[in-house]
């Protein structure tokens, strides 16, 4: 196999060999299920408790406001539908235009049915629009759901106001945290966030595993019904060995994270300052505003972006892009459609997020394939220069 | 992610003919940045034979863009301005080999500036393209004469398809009745040209009643018969489970009433007798 440069880790990480090494017994002997009476179950029993202070330790709650979940669409999903279902009186929604499909499509299928739901704009810059907030927040908002930080662009919101700002009005605070756990410190004791979702494979768990943090007293209905798993929270038996991976995982994380992020905004700062020195018409997107240390998202103007994917491809570089034409779908991205970003920019658009796990070679080898990727898809464009 | 076959990506990562002619005999523009592709395609004539000499292109767009460019820029040469006419979206992409469904619009896209550079050599180069008649999309600029054309010459059934082949109803969606208006339309003329007998076309209805039909109420312990069919007003009887449910008329007009315009005729009407 070719050497793989992989930087589009905002997508998924890879799972860390001391986490497959800590699930493997769960796939063997270690097989019983844990609401077992015997001890043959007792036994992981205790493994996904301890699982469960360990990913509590990532975010300082307490164990028993961890509910594990399959992926951070499910914990998203959770806490949409789970607070809709148990708040009286109060009926609205209010969440931001830039968020993740998993929140913004779950939002606007209830919209649909007829529930109010405000989508809080941002600046040109990606910076919450505050008047936009201030005027959706109302007596009747039941739940108010905004991310902490940006999985296209790398921008950070200051949750801590926003969940203040919100707490304020008497809603229920969830916050899409995928793309923040193991990137930016956590804290639930000293913001009012009620709800945060996170992700397995963001940092560095295998895919198919999510927590939805609910804060002690926060009023939710289950969103998976069935059996008493997860203290009645959540049904179905517990997914062990991801459970564990995930508890590995978090305290990995935990633990190196900081240095984690040293070595890595020294990665993306250099690339990016190389990309735009190097390339004409190249321009960051979210620059000036705080954003994670581990995101680049950078525009090649007059250049599409999945011909640039294709011609990485070909060196085995690894990233992902905001134009239509990559997207699946034929509209380009909605976030950097809500920075009014015009579509020149869109298209050409490329996003590049690394991981611990990246090194100064791999810098190195972007900065040498791409200006010239970029010089020839200008000369067959009929746009530029 | 794309499943594109050698000859796509060969023609992307080798393409033929990139470039702009000085003086060309027509060139056209298609596409915009907004929309995510343009083509700039040029063409100079063998004065002599007055077959095209030389033709280039230049393409901002994915990799099945700048490919459907260079495939039609070797398609056209050495053809007259009439045998290039002739060159279709779906000769593009069989040149290709194929292309994704949802990447057939780029091949569409190079018989649209095919057709801007040859308008623009008629005119002795004044004309530059406008799109013509009615525009049903206006997200992507695309109107009822192209939709039309595509759905004919590739034999499009649903609205999915018209989508990948154009754009149209990729956008806001609120061009997607208009889309279905012209597929039914479509679809009742080919209907009329092979002319389905009265016999044919109640036998047909037999045939969809049974086969789809019924087995699909059946499952949820409803049933369904046929009482008569005059004209295009087919009469029924629900049963079973179906009889009582308040939710019959929804059955009647979303399932069944929809399967028997999709599969026997647009126009059928069906009535339940109580």
């Amino acid at each position: 196999m070719e050497r793989i440069v992989y930087l589009d880790n905002n997508a998924t990480t890879q799972v860390s060999p001391e986490v497959v090494e800590a699930m493997l017994p769960y796939f063997g002997e270690r097989y019983g299920n844990p609401s077992s009476m015997h001890s043959f179950g007792g036994n992981v029993r205790r493994a996904v408790e301890e699982a469960r202070e360990k990913v509590a330790g990532l975010i300082n709650a307490d164990p028993q406001e961890i509910v594990f979940t399959s992926c951070g669409t499910e914990s998203d999903n959770h806490a949409i539908h789970g607070v809709l279902a148990a708040s009286m009186g109060r009926t609205d929604l209010v969440t931001s235009k830039v968020e993740h499909p998993a929140i913004l499509n779950t939002c606007q299928a209830l919209a649909k049915k007829g529930l109010k739901v405000s989508e809080v704009g941002v600046t040109s810059e990606g910076a919450l629009n505050w008047d936009d907030l201030d005027a959706a927040l109302t007596d009747k908002t039941a739940l108010t759901t905004i991310m902490w930080a940006n999985n296209e662009t790398g921008i950070v919101f200051p949750i801590a106001k926003i969940a203040e700002k919100v707490k304020e009005t008497g809603a229920v605070f969830h916050t899409d945290a995928v793309q923040v756990a193991g990137k930016i410190k956590i804290d639930v004791k000293k913001t009012p966030i009620d709800l945060l979702s996170i992700s397995g494979h963001k940092l560095h768990a295998p895919k198919g595993v999510g927590v939805l943090y609910v804060r002690k007293g926060t009023r939710i209905r289950p969103y998976l019904t069935g059996g008493h798993q997860e203290a009645g929270r959540r049904a179905g038996t517990e997914n062990v060995p991801y459970i564990i991976g995930m508890g590995k995982a978090c305290e990995m994380m935990t633990k190196h994270m900081q240095d984690h992020n040293v070595k890595i905004s020294a990665l993306r700062d250099r690339l990016e300052s190389e990309l735009v020195r190097i390339c004409p018409d190249a321009k960051v997107n979210g620059l000036g505003q705080e954003r994670l240390v581990n995101t680049a998202n950078v525009s090649f103007y007059y250049v599409e972006g999945e011909s640039i994917l294709l011609l990485l491809d070909e060196h085995g570089i690894c990233a992902s892009s905001g134009s239509a034409c990559s997207s699946g779908s034929l509209e380009p991205s909605h976030v950097l459609r809500a920075m009014g970003i015009p579509f020149t920019g869109i298209h050409g658009s490329i996003r590049f997020s690394f991981s611990h796990y990246n090194t100064d070679a791999d810098v190195d080898f972007v900065i040498e394939k791409l200006p010239p990727i970029i010089k020839r898809l200008r000369e067959i464009s009929p746009f530029g220069k | 992610m794309w499943d594109y076959t050698d000859k796509v990506k060969d023609h992307f990562l080798n393409p033929r003919n990139v470039g702009e002619i000085e003086n060309a005999d027509g060139a056209g523009e298609v596409g915009s940045m907004a929309c995510g592709d343009a083509l700039r395609l040029t063409f100079k004539l063998d004065p002599a034979t007055k077959r095209i000499q030389d033709a280039r292109f230049k393409t901002f767009g994915c990799g099945s863009a700048i490919a459907s460019a260079s495939a039609l820029t070797e398609l056209l040469k050495g053809k007259t301005i009439d045998e290039a006419l002739q060159v279709s979206n779906k000769d593009i992409a069989e040149f290709l080999g194929g292309l994704p469904e949802q990447k057939m619009h780029c091949s569409v896209m190079g018989r649209e500036a095919l057709e801007a550079a040859v308008e623009n050599f008629r005119s002795g180069g004044r004309v530059k393209h406008t799109i013509e008649g009615r525009v049903i999309c206006r997200c992507f600029g695309v109107s009822e004469k192209e939709i039309e054309r595509v759905v004919r010459e590739n034999n499009l059934t649903t609205v999915e398809q018209v989508t990948h082949y154009t754009k149209a109803g990729g956008g806001c969606k609120g061009c997607i009745p208009d889309i279905e208006t012209i597929l039914q339309r479509i679809a009742s003329e080919r209907q009329v040209r092979t002319g389905m007998t009265n016999l044919q076309k109640i036998r047909k209805i037999e045939e969809v009643i049974e086969t789809v039909i019924r087995p699909a109420l059946k499952n949820d312990g409803g049933d369904v018969e046929l009482v008569d069919v005059s004209g295009n007003e087919v009469t029924i009887m629900l049963r079973s489970a179906c009889a009582n449910c308040p939710a019959s008329k929804l059955t009647v007009r979303d399932f069944i009433q929809k399967e028997l315009r999709e599969r026997v005729l647009p126009e059928l009407t069906v009535i339940e007798q109580k």
